[in-house]
């Protein structure tokens, strides 16, 4: 039987039990080579994940089961295992990621939270942090909505047998091995882009293959064209595939080495650097969860979407403009006046592209509003818009020069990114997984509308105590810096600004305790949802918009 | 579903007035709502406004160099024209304390008020981070507006500490002696350690343990101490020996902190700063410290 289920493997699964033996060989030789402690760890990590996923192809084979069929009665057969995996390692990573940012806030606030040790200090915390919520969460909730989205407006199941999984999966490992890495001190000290050359090569080979899952399933697609979200999500791998290349163009010391240098030097780094960090914010964590929007919000309001003129003219001049912003993260640096003045004057006419998405958002919800009051899960979604309006104003105000030179290097740059980070990306996330979840389920609604109240209410409160403090303490620590005695002497120490800063990092930190406390209200909510919501009537319906009933 | 409400045929959407495109993704439809106007006009006169700053700024890149702008300005010639008129500012009142002598500057107001104002900005950089921001130390470093002074508090004494710093390895000129560690050599027993230390406890009119053989500590105290500390313990600041009698402990003054003090000695380290600082900001730093409350004539 086993070797008559060996014959029947399709060409897809003989290529990937190959590849992944290779790769766990290899990867076994190599941890036997290195005398890096934390290198060999993360090699014997990638070998376990090949026999365990060798294993799943043949034991799925073993049992006899092989591709999924396309359709059934002519319906697509949608394939949802990796949204639903995705789902839940988005809430997994969440938590996690909303954990260390306390942790670290509080570090920032008592020192003494250190402990002294290498592996807590906030150094190492810090881009466990954000590669947490960045990428651990951001990227699983863009998996689960781009698989999820791509295959209900194509009217077609996701291409690939195995490689939805292998990219589900893969990424996720991509995760384990970039964080591990940050706490046993493996980095290359490029912000957002911290993991090192060999994570960085298998992340490639995970991505290439998320974008063809993502092209084959538009490709095979049953309606004409192709709907917006789709233009926002391919935008955002493919963006992503040349950002994560260029600016991780790296020689590795050896096989037997964690360690790699880049191959641009100086300044021209630094431009990449930024060019990727300001286009990680601008594809990752805007394009993609701008997609979230355009299929979620009416689909959730049952209302058509504003205008399809805004969402072409706004969709390119966002992503033609996006590009060329990345400059105005090194103003006042060895970066060349006019790169200074490109990237600041391509933010200031981002403004109005960046807010045609949120017109096109918020007016989707004309004939709508009086949802806002009885459903809080449209009514997060559409606070997100609002956040997204805010925080892309706000930017470009930031980028020029002039104002930049007050807030550079202040904490109102963190406050900022976290009215994007909490309020935009978090709030749509959030609006998208508590939609997803019933529908994935199949369940008629969500376990408690009220939890969700009190989720949105809870974090609401926090996030506006986060950002407010920021900007207090971040414009107040520009003016600290920049004053002068009338005498000509700096008026302030450097420790007497960080001395004023601290009831503002108190305050901060209460601000981002109250957002996981909402995002732990939301997780058990979501988990008495697959546990005790009723079912929905009909298996595989589609999920018409707002089905809970609006109390 | 999407299928059945696929429609060839843009239809008219009651609530907004307007049409559809006609196309339906899983029950979504798009309404034709035109461009608003006041976004397109925004977005035109942000373009407007960045072709006129490319105009007058460096902008964009060419073959061998860049477009300069109609206002020829440069970053770095902004930055060095403001350090050039700070450090003339600051040039002016470095020439008077650099002739002046500190006696001179430190009983001249005017004087006074400029190294005071030098002296506060190079403390908070420099000093601050052991001193703390009011030079009050703790935590092992000394406190700087009180009369205790360990190498001695005339602007002299001062000037002397902060050029060539204490225990510094690299300044031959440093102050080097420091509290040996007699437990630890072997010079004393751990029984002796625990007789002299409650002999100066009885000295600095701490409480001693009851029974204590204070007449063995003031034997062990002539011939062990009394060298640095002098007879009536009153400390030596030529050789950076405390105080014994007064309250004021540096390194805590619990019975386990002077054992350790006595068994494994101490010798705190502070940098030499010429060389790091310019000769008028250690001379109004001296005055600076000099004026934090302890200095002495």
């Amino acid at each position: 039987m086993a070797t008559g289920a060996i014959r029947n493997m399709t060409g897809g699964e003989s290529f990937g039990a190959l590849a992944l033996a290779l790769f766990g060989v290899t990867c076994l030789i190599i941890a036997g080579l290195t005398d890096h402690g934390g290198y060999a760890f993360h090699m014997v990590v990638f070998a376990l994940a090949s026999v365990l996923a060798f294993r799943a192809i043949i034991v799925r084979r073993y049992h006899g089961q092989g591709p999924e069929p396309q359709e059934i009665n002519g319906k697509p057969n949608y394939n949802f295992g990796p949204v639903k995996f995705a789902t839940a390692a988005a809430m997994f990573w969440g938590i996690a990621g909303f954990l260390v940012g306390l942790v670290i806030a509080l570090q920032l606030a008592f020192p003494v939270l250190n402990f002294d040790l290498p592996w807590t200090n906030f150094g190492r915390l810090r881009p466990l942090h954000t590669s947490a919520v960045i990428f651990a969460f951001g990227g699983n909730v863009l998996l689960a909505t781009s698989f999820y989205v791509v295959q209900r407006t194509c009217h077609a199941r996701l291409a690939g047998d195995l490689s939805p999984w292998f990219v589900v999966l893969g990424y996720n490992l991509f995760i384990v091995i970039a964080g591990t890495g940050y706490l046993l001190g493996i980095t290359q000290g490029k912000e957002y882009a911290e993991p090192e050359w060999y994570a960085d090569l298998f992340l490639t080979v995970v991505w290439v293959v998320y974008l063809l899952v993502f092209l084959a399933t538009i490709w095979k697609r049953k309606e004409p064209h192709i709907y917006v979200a789709n233009w926002f999500y391919l935008a955002f791998i493919v963006t992503i595939a040349v950002l994560h290349l260029g600016n991780n163009m790296t020689i590795p010391v050896s096989l037997t080495s964690p360690k790699s240098y880049i191959v641009w030097s100086g300044v021209q780094d630094a431009m990449f650097q930024w060019w990727y960090g300001h286009n990680a914010v601008g594809f990752f964590l805007t394009a993609g969860f701008l997609a979230i929007m355009y299929y979620f919000i009416p689909k959730r309001a049952e209302r058509p979407v504003y205008s399809y003129r805004l969402s072409i003219i706004h969709f390119w001049a966002l992503i033609f403009l996006y590009i060329w912003a990345g400059p105005h993260h090194l103003h006042y640096t060895a970066l060349p006046d006019w790169a200074q003045t490109l990237g600041m004057t391509f933010s200031i006419m981002l403004w109005m592209p960046s807010w045609g998405g949120m017109i096109n958002g918020l007016m989707t919800l004309s004939g709508a509003w009086d949802k806002l009051r009885t459903d809080p899960v449209l009514r997060m979604m559409v606070v997100s818009v609002a956040f997204y309006g805010m925080s892309t104003f706000e930017g470009p105000l930031m980028s020029v020069r002039a104002v930049n030179s007050l807030s550079h290097y202040t904490d109102w740059t963190i406050g900022h990114v976290h009215s994007g980070a909490l309020g935009w990306v978090g709030y749509v996330s959030f609006g998208a997984i508590y939609c997803l979840v019933p529908w994935l389920w199949n369940k008629e609604r969500l376990y408690s509308n009220r939890l969700v109240e009190w989720h949105f209410w809870i974090s609401t409160i926090g996030i506006v105590l986060y950002i407010s403090a920021m900007w207090v303490s971040g414009i107040m620590q520009g003016l600290m810096w920049r004053a002068y005695t009338s005498l000509g002497y700096l008026e302030y120490s450097f420790i007497e600004t960080v001395a004023a800063m601290h009831p503002y990092y108190v305050i901060r930190a209460l601000g981002g305790g109250l957002f996981l406390a909402g995002a732990l209200i939301m997780v058990y909510n979501l988990i008495m949802t697959v546990r005790a919501a009723p079912n929905a009537l009909e298996k595989g319906v589609a999920p018409a918009a707002g089905l809970q009933p609006a109390e | 579903m999407a299928d059945t409400t696929r429609n060839a045929h843009a239809d008219l959407d009651a609530v907004s007035g307007q049409t559809t495109t006609g196309h339906s993704w899983d029950g979504i439809k798009e309404l034709n709502t035109p461009l608003p106007r006041w976004w397109l006009w925004t977005f035109y006169l942000t373009i407007l406004w960045s072709i006129g700053y490319w105009i007058v700024y460096p902008a964009w890149p060419l073959v061998s160099s860049h477009t300069r702008g109609l206002l020829g300005y440069s970053s770095r010639a902004a930055v060095a024209e403001d350090i050039r008129q700070l450090e003339a500012r600051r040039e002016q009142q470095a020439a008077v304390l650099r002739t002046a002598d500190l006696e001179q500057i430190r009983n001249d107001p005017t004087l006074l008020r400029l190294a005071v104002a030098r002296g506060k900005a190079a403390f908070g950089d420099n000093c601050a981070g052991c001193h703390g921001l009011g030079g009050m130390g703790g935590n092992t470093f000394p406190n700087l507006t009180d009369d205790e002074w360990i190498w001695g508090g005339k602007l002299a004494d001062i000037s002397t500490t902060i050029t060539h710093g204490i225990r510094w390895d690299q300044d031959s000129n440093s102050r080097m002696s420091q509290m040996l560690a007699f437990g630890r050599t072997g010079t004393l027993k751990p029984a002796e350690i625990g007789t002299v230390v409650e002999y100066v406890r009885s000295l600095a009119g701490l409480d001693v343990a009851n029974g204590a053989d204070l007449a063995a500590g003031a034997k062990l105290y002539a011939e062990n101490c009394a060298s640095c500390h002098g007879d009536q313990a009153k400390g030596n600041q030529d050789l950076g020996a405390p105080d014994l009698t007064d309250a004021i402990w540096l390194y805590g003054s619990s019975r386990t902190a002077m054992v350790d003090t006595v068994t494994n000695g101490r010798g705190g380290v502070m940098p030499a700063w010429s060389g790091r600082l310019d000769p008028e900001t250690i001379k109004a730093l001296t005055v600076y410290v000099h004026s934090l409350g302890g200095g002495q004539k």
